[in-house]
Parts: C-alpha cells; structure tokens; sequence
C-alpha cells in the first residue's frame, strides 16, 4: 500500500513539476517565437513587397480580433504616408495552404502587391507562383474589393502554365482577403491612425 | 569496480561512442546529417537534454520507486526536449526548421532513455553529468563528421552556421557533387564506410 502511494505522489509531483516548468518557458518565449517565426515566414515576402518602405512594417503591426480569431496587419509607410497595411490569407492549394501576403492601399482600396509566403506545391510549377516574380506582379494595382480570378475563370489574373490549381489557390486567397479587408476596414482605418511609425 | 569521473567522460568519445560503437540513436544520425551544421546542432540539442534529464534522474534515483522508473524517466525526458524544442525555435529558429520533426524525436531517442535507466539511475550526480556530457559531446561529434563527410561528397562544400568554410571546386574545378551521399542511401554507405575505419583502429 505504501509503495502504491509512494508511486502515486512520485508521479503527480514530477508532472506538476513538468508542466509547471513547461508553461513557465512557454509564457516567456511566446513573444520571441512570435518575433522568429514573422521574421523567418514572412519577412522576406513582407521585405520584398515594401522594398521602399520607410520604416520596418515587421515591427510597425496590429492586430485586429474577429470570431475568436486574431489577425495581423502590418503597416508600411511609402512616400511619406501611412496607408498600406499588408496582411496574410490562405487559399486552399494543390499540396495544402497556399498563403499569400496582400498589401492594400487603404487610400484607394487597391492593392499594392501581393507575394506568396508559404506553399508546400510541386516543386518547379505550382511553386512558381512564389519564385516567379512576375505572377505576383500581376496582383498590383488590381481593386481589392472586387472577385479576383484567373482569365479562364473571367477574371484578369494569368495563371502558371502547369498549375491551375495553384493559381486559382492565389486568387481564393486575395479574394479572401478582399472580403477581409471590407469587413474589417473601419477598423484597419482606426488603428492606421493611432501608428505614427 | 571504482568509476572514475574522467573515465566516464571519456568512453562516450571512443570506447562508447553512440552511433558507431552501440550502433544507437541512429534515426537522427541518418536523418539530419546532409550538412554538417545540422549534425551539430542535433547533437547539441541532444546533449543538452542527455545531461539534463542524466542530473534530474540521478538526483532523484532514490526517490523514484522502480515499478515507475520508466514513465518518470519519460517524463523527465520529454519535458527538456520540449523545453529545448522552445528555445531553438525562439533563439535558432533557422537551424530549427531545418531539423524540424527530429527536435521532437529526441524524447524516443534510445540513447537518451538508455543513459538514464543503464547510467543515471544507479550513479551519483557527478559521475552521471561526466557520462551525460561524454556521450552527449561524442554524440554530436559523431553526427558532425558523419555530416562534414556527407556534405563534402555529396556537395562539395562545408558550411557552418551560413559561412562557407571550404569549397572543394577551388581545390579540384571538375569536381562533380556526388548527390548520392546526401540522400539517405548515402547516409548508411557513409555509416558503413566510417564504421569500418573505426573498427580497423580499433584493431591490433
């Protein structure tokens, strides 16, 4: 019976012990993680879309809550004025999530670039869409409030020859992120103004 | 039979050293060893959670009852490499999503739970510290050279943390990577081939 007991409070004591441990290291690394995996994911895209931005939008962000959901909108200043967030959306792809970073003009509700963060497609087609330059390109200057598609599809978008699914994957992302940024703009527009990068 | 600290330290170099003397541990040594960093680097991380989950387990080898030696030990085990997972994806994140789901896997690494039920559990704290440090530092020198052997076959280069340290091409222009080495049959021919060398040494 002893022994029994002995194993029982042996047991608690070196679990408590180890989630006590675990939550303390977590609490104190989330920031950093958080910083590691922004700069790591999507900084380069962020760095290539604003190349002449004024200040950091990495570290110039905000973030808004909708549905339980939090989202993360990073704000470049260009030409003196700040009033281009970019933020992340996510299109189902060909080998799982394509994510892709839309930068808006909040001035003209158009955007002003777009790139491709994280995809897992076929090496040398679908992940095209983030090598090749000039497919992102195509997203610049289009409106943002309205349906973006491939032309096959009626929209203006060219798609990658040998991934359709892909490029459509883009374009469900921007329109995604099209009904994002309508639904949330007032508040885009609220926060924009309390950031003096 | 009288342990001495210095022997202890030293056995995980030669006499003991993991992956090519107990031929343990191998699914890291074969995995992540394309680039000589990333070798590196699992082995640090290992030795680090070797040596911690050694100190933890033999300071309370009195207290743990035997019948639950090996659920504490776990225990003890998995809660450092999450902890180790945590801190390399705050402070090496790079050299984290290139070992990505090898980090976890530390926890059903046999040499860890090895030392720990053969070493930790029936020794002091110092003679385990000196046993986790040694297996642990010949653990990732191990994965290190098994790495360094692969990439430059199989690439032609030595890189340590981003820096070119060697380019075999200034040394011989026509040189032809050999990209068999950096996949995974070339992982066990290099295993083979070292393992080899070691036991001719080895030999009288």
């Amino acid at each position: 019976m002893g022994e029994m007991i002995k194993m029982v409070v042996v047991l608690t004591f070196l679990s408590s012990l180890s989630g006590g441990l675990l939550a303390y290291v977590k609490e104190n690394t989330a920031q950093r993680i958080e910083d590691q995996v922004l700069q790591f994911v999507k900084g380069p895209t962020l760095k290539s879309l604003f190349k002449d931005a004024e200040n950091d939008p990495l570290s110039d962000r905000f973030t808004i809550d909708r549905d339980k959901e939090s989202r993360t909108f990073f704000v470049a200043k260009l030409d003196g004025k700040t009033q281009t967030v970019a933020f992340e959306t996510f299109g189902k792809g060909y080998g799982g999530d394509v994510g892709l970073m839309v930068a808006v003009d909040v001035a003209t509700d158009k955007i002003y670039g777009a790139g491709v963060t994280t995809h897992s497609e076929t090496a040398g087609l679908g992940s095209m869409a983030k090598d090749d330059p000039n497919f992102a390109a195509q997203f610049a200057g289009q409106p943002l409030l309205e349906p973006i598609q491939v032309t096959g599809d009626g929209g203006k978008i060219n798609a990658l020859s040998g991934a359709t699914i892909t490029s459509r994957a883009v374009c469900v992302a921007a329109t995604q992120a099209g009904d994002m940024y309508k639904s949330l703009k007032p508040e885009i527009e609220e926060k924009l103004k309390s950031i003096t990068p | 039979m009288a342990k001495s600290v210095t022997h202890e330290f030293f056995k995980g170099f030669w006499e003991e050293i993991a992956p090519f003397r107990l031929v343990l541990g191998l699914c890291p040594v074969l995995g992540v060893t394309t680039k000589m960093q990333f070798g590196l680097g699992m082995g640090l991380a290992t030795t680090f959670v070797l040596v911690c989950s050694n100190l933890l387990v033999s300071s309370l080898r009195k207290v743990i009852p035997p019948k639950v030696r090996v659920p504490c030990f776990i225990i003890i085990i998995a809660t450092f490499v999450v902890l180790v997972e945590m801190l390399m994806q705050a402070y090496t994140y790079e050299l984290f999503l290139q070992l990505g789901v090898f980090i976890p896997l530390i926890v059903v690494n046999c040499i860890v739970l090895g030392r720990a039920e053969a070493f930790a559990s029936k020794n002091g704290l110092v003679l385990s510290l000196a046993d986790g440090l040694g297996i642990g530092l010949g653990f990732t020198i191990s994965l290190g050279a098994l790495g360094a052997f692969r990439e430059i076959l199989g690439a032609g280069t030595l890189t340590l943390w981003g820096d070119p340290l060697l380019n075999i091409a200034t040394y011989f222009p026509g040189f032809q990577a050999f990209t068999f080495m950096v996949q995974a049959p070339g992982a066990f021919v290099c295993l083979g081939v070292m393992l080899c060398g070691m036991n001719m040494l080895g030999q009288k």
